[in-house]
């Protein structure tokens, strides 16, 4: 079976609307530099460089991994770029991993960004092909007919997306890389904002950020430092167009999860999994997700919200991070989300750390809810 | 490492214009054509390579999925790259040891858009790209750093053509390559023959350069006993490394690719005989100097399917080279086969394999 | 493939510009050699090794340190290693006469910048040739501050517009036929019983081949929907509702607009039918279908 494989490096940039200090380089290298600090490693000890963004024209560099090679030390090494729509940042801390679970490479460093500051992210998903044949307006109108399905399906009240919208913006009050930092954020001020997609308000969106995000993975022979131990790894995908989709609620992503699961040992997620970093860019994700990944029961997620048991202090706590509500440069989103679940079990997180977390879930989801990526990493070696 | 074989191998029959098929439906025929060789419907992990800016449009590669019959949902992944990565990523994969079979495919279509300005946009945003440095402005750098002898390019491009003309799945390339060819687009060179010499970007000659082509590619990968049971002379993977150098041409020697070498040394190409290449080259230099980074002796037989010079679908273009190698093995033509990828401004990135009997 | 019913190509220009090019913001180093530059000089950075590095950046590219705090001024002239020349410049070169690129190792540094160089002929840049930038006039802090080079003695925002050019064809082009003719045309599975629309070749769940067509009717059940309050150029003003729309005997949902009612009372399980432009107006083109607008009927039952 597998190598055993852990995290001993974690690096952020911190996460801003506009990064107009440096260059593109110069952001990966933020990140980078800091998760090889963290390793107490340099970029000699590596053998293997995983990059990972979203749409190249938020940039307008294309596989800008070929100009980004040697600003990462992968000069004579082996590098990779992945692209999987909004999953993409999970994925890559996959490839990197799987590259060492795989025997292939003793230290990888995975590292996934996104400075969409350059352009603009509406532009960018709004460059349509000539002859459509159907009518998408953004990622926000893309998901809030889904939301609106979730809602008549399971008779949730209106509300839960504001508490999800709260909460995770108290989170990111506490995490000194999140993007968005709203003192005093409650339910009214959400409720006050104006509806953008309706079910969706303005506040209950992820904003737009420049950032990167890395990580430095390695074999058991070659830890260093305090290593979250990676228990589990999927990914799963599913085509957008099949007859009889459920979209609130896709199989792959509970394909996805049970995999990750069997992987880990995890028979009871709600108990067994002390925290959670899911990919949640439009509140209501998170009741939604909750079912997906069975923390709840079907038609019962936004229950479990709506309890407070996802919130820091709750039993269960979803996003402690501030999550993709609060910092979202897209292509590293998922890579934060993995990476904030290698600092909790490795007991890193600092304010937003949960006490005695032991067991960690990363989740990241894209394109129409159809790719997902997943890991499990634990402070015990498996 | 464990032993991984190519299996079964698929393309399409490339075209130099755009027939106005989708991605998806120049993928359809020959993820179907695997499944159909192997008798696999089901793969333990899937993975392919594309383009955003190849298709104008951000992921060109969602919709793929929907023709792959991927339901239930699958394993996946995709890499920016060409396709040959993707075959890496999966070769990764089974290594694990959980799974047995992996589906790689590729695709592109260069028809859209104008493919030598469209690769400008690869080199770095500050100092080359603003400069409208295009893609055959820097392999003439290239050329002109190697120094190439013309009749040893011109014998490279007439042998590769003739290969071309021979195969089912490349142009028909004509075998006069004196003159202004049209064979890289008809906007490739607009004056006389008598003025411009045949030359695109002196000292590179029209005839050197890949032709503009559309196409896809799949290869399936298996792995211990299920590549016997699925194929009668499995290509099994005996080394396969990639390594990438530093991407500033002017930072680099112009005239060698040290990646490409280092990548050999990795997969192992010197450890025996190598009965056919089959190379990544998208211009006639460039297969000097992979021959002489891969250390490749002289009895072997380069690019036999006529190589990227009679065919290039970009993203395709690496994973066919691996296909084309790894059906000489199947055919029992080669003992030992060694493929060649390569991505990036002037071989930046270079993928060897070696595959055996 | 099937044939589409007219050989008319179905083809149209596509061009990816982001409004007024990408803002880059550029980092020290590259932002100091840039700011150099706009002052008529050129600056290399040190590494630890004690290469300079020209043009500079922030890192060693053999290795990925980070490269030591000091600039070194280069140049201005410097030695070419290799060239290519450029018998018809394109649009976004430097020059819009015969040039040539070249691959320059300026005076005091130990890599080498590209550019290009106005050279006259291909015969006049022989390697070992040395070379002089010529500055533009207005500066502005760009690598293309330095207009060129230019033998010696004797004589940069970032628009990035790939254009394309989209054909619809395959099964796109067959739909699109049936839509001019005010039909909407899908595709059965014959392994999954499931019909499809638009047409497609393949069915999304097995794989297989689709290549019976199937005309569907202009009805059919908004499943979900969003009121959107942010402006599209599709659609005539905001809010304008998104729809999952069934197609009466379709299994997927089509993604349209709906029309002809007020956005908030557009409810799941409504009866719509599509509203087609006239007949003297239709192209082959998703814009035949104006909107989908309410039927009447009462609501159907969602599962």
């Amino acid at each position: 079976m597998a190598n055993r494989c852990a995290v001993i490096g974690v690096g952020q940039t911190h996460y801003t609307t506009k990064r107009g200090d440096v260059s593109i380089a110069g952001l990966v290298r933020e990140a980078a530099i800091r998760a090889l600090d963290d390793a107490g490693l340099t970029f000699k000890d590596i053998d293997a460089v995983v990059i990972g963004k979203a749409p190249d024209l938020f940039e307008g560099v294309m596989m800008p991994e070929a100009y980004l090679a040697d600003a990462l030390g992968a000069a004579g090494k082996p590098m990779m770029r992945v692209h999987t729509a909004g999953s993409v940042g999970g994925s890559t801390g996959l490839v990197g991993a799987s590259l060492v679970q795989g025997g292939v490479h003793d230290r990888v460093l995975v590292v996934a960004f996104e400075k969409q500051s350059e352009s603009n992210a509406t532009w960018a998903l709004s460059t349509h092909l000539p002859f459509n044949a159907s009518l998408v307006v953004g990622a926000g109108g893309y998901f809030a007919p889904h939301i609106r399905e979730y809602m008549r399906r399971t008779g949730a009240p209106a509300h839960i997306g504001t508490l999800v919208a709260v909460k995770d913006r108290l989170n990111a009050l506490k995490n000194p890389y999140a993007h968005l930092k709203i003192p005093g954020i409650d339910r009214r001020m959400v409720e006050s904002t104006p509806m953008l997609w309706e079910p969706i308000r303005y506040l209950e969106t992820c904003p737009s950020s420049d950032g990167a995000c890395a990580m430095v993975l390695s074999s058991e022979a070659k830890v260093t430092g305090t290593p979250a131990w990676v228990h589990g790894a999927a990914m799963r995908s599913e085509p957008i167009f099949r007859a009889g989709r459920d979209t609130v609620n896709p199989r792959a992503g509970k394909d996805c999860a049970a995999d990750v699961y069997r992987q880990a040992g995890v028979t009871d997620p709600r108990r067994q999994i002390d925290v959670a970093e899911v990919y949640v860019p439009f509140s209501w994700y998170e009741p939604m997700w909750l079912e997906n990944l069975g923390f709840a029961a079907d038609g019962e997620g936004w229950k479990l919200t709506e309890s407070g048991a996802t919130a820091l202090d709750g039993d269960i706590p979803w996003n402690a991070s501030g999550g993709v509500l609060s910092s979202n440069p897209i292509g590293a989103s998922g890579l934060i989300r993995f990476a904030e679940a290698a600092l909790q079990v490795r007991g890193m997180a600092g304010e937003h750390q949960v006490d005695g977390a032991r067991l960690a879930l990363g989740h990241a989801y894209g394109g129409g809810a159809q790719f997902f990526a997943m890991w499990i990493v634990g402070r015990e070696r498996p | 490492m464990r032993d991984v074989a190519i299996v079964a191998f698929a393309q399409t029959r490339h075209t130099a214009h755009d027939t106005g098929l989708s991605e998806p439906e120049l993928i359809l025929p020959v993820i179907n054509e695997v499944k159909e060789r192997t008798g696999l419907r089901r793969f333990g992990f899937t993975c392919s390579g594309s383009c955003d800016y190849l298709a104008g449009a951000p992921f060109s590669f969602v919709s793929a999925l929907d023709a792959i019959g991927a339901w239930p949902p699958i394993s996946e992944s995709h890499v920016e790259m060409d396709g040959a990565w993707a075959l890496y990523e999966a070769w990764v994969r089974l290594q694990h040891g959980d799974v047995d079979s992996a589906l790689v495919y590729g695709f592109g279509k260069s028809s859209l858009g104008d493919l030598r300005t469209i690769m400008t946009l690869q080199l770095d945003p500050y100092y080359l790209a603003p400069l409208g440095l295009d893609q055959l402005s820097y392999a003439a750098l290239q050329a002109a750093a190697l120094r190439a002898d013309r009749a040893e390019l011109d014998e490279i491009v007439r042998r590769s053509r003739a290969d071309g003309r021979d195969n089912p799945y490349a142009l028909d390339l004509p075998d006069e390559i004196s003159g202004s060819d049209e064979v890289s687009g008809s906007d490739e060179v607009s004056g006389s023959d008598e003025v411009s010499g045949g030359f695109a970007v002196e000292p590179l000659k029209t005839s050197d350069i890949a032709p503009v082509t559309d196409g896809a590619a799949a290869v399936v990968l298996a792995a211990g006993d299920l590549a016997a049971e699925l194929c009668e002379r499995p290509a099994h993977i005996r080394g396969i490394a990639h390594r990438t150098e530093p991407h500033y041409l002017g930072m680099r020697d112009l005239a060698q690719s040290a990646s490409a070498a280092d990548a050999a040394r990795a997969a192992g190409v010197g450890k025996g005989p190598v009965d056919v290449a089959e190379l990544h080259a998208q211009f006639a230099h460039e297969e000097l100097i992979l021959r002489r980074a891969l250390e490749l002796p002289d009895g072997t037989v380069i690019n036999p399917s006529g190589g990227p010079l009679a065919a290039n679908p970009v993203m395709a273009t690496g994973l066919i080279r691996i296909g084309e190698a790894a059906r000489r093995v199947h055919d029992g033509t080669a003992e030992r086969a060694v493929a060649h990828a390569a991505g990036g401004p002037c071989l930046q990135h270079n993928l060897v394999t070696v595959l055996e009997a | 493939m099937e044939t589409s019913e007219t050989s008319e190509p179905l083809v149209a220009r596509h061009v990816l510009e982001f409004p007024g090019g990408y803002t880059r913001t550029t980092g020290p180093v590259i932002g100091r050699f840039l700011t150099e530059l706009r002052a008529g000089r050129i600056v290399g950075v040190r590494t630890a090794e004690g290469r300079v590095l020209v043009p500079p950046l922030e890192y060693d590219p053999a290795s990925g340190e980070p490269v030591a705090d000091g600039y070194v001024e280069v140049g201005p002239a410097g030695t070419v290693t290799a060239s290519a020349w450029v018998r018809e410049p394109r649009d976004g070169h430097p020059l819009d006469r015969p040039f040539a690129w070249a691959v320059i190792r300026l005076d005091g540094a130990d890599t080498s910048l590209v550019h290009a160089v106005d050279a006259g002929s291909p015969k006049a840049l022989a390697p070992g040739t040395r070379v002089w930038p010529v500055w533009r006039q207005q500066r502005q802090g760009h690598i293309t501050d330095i207009s060129h080079f230019a033998p010696e003695v004797t004589r940069i925002v970032s628009p990035i517009r790939p254009e394309y050019r989209i054909q619809a064809g395959g099964a796109l082009r067959t739909f699109l036929d049936g839509i001019r003719r005010g039909v909407f045309l899908g595709g059965r599975c014959a392994t999954c019983d499931k019909v499809y629309v638009p047409y497609r070749a393949s069915c999304p769940e097995c794989g297989s081949a689709i290549d019976q067509r199937v005309e569907l009717p202009d009805t059919g059940t908004i499943t979900t929907f969003a009121i959107n309050n942010l402006p599209d150029p599709r659609a005539p003003e905001v809010p304008f509702v998104s729809a999952y729309i069934l197609l009466d005997g379709a299994d997927v949902p089509m993604i349209a607009l709906v029309g002809g009612v007020p956005a908030h009372e557009v409810r799941q399980g409504m009866r719509v039918r599509a509203e087609w432009v006239p007949e003297s107006e239709r192209a082959l083109s998703m814009a035949n279908v104006r909107w989908f607008t309410p039927t009447g009927e009462e609501d159907a039952e969602l599962s």
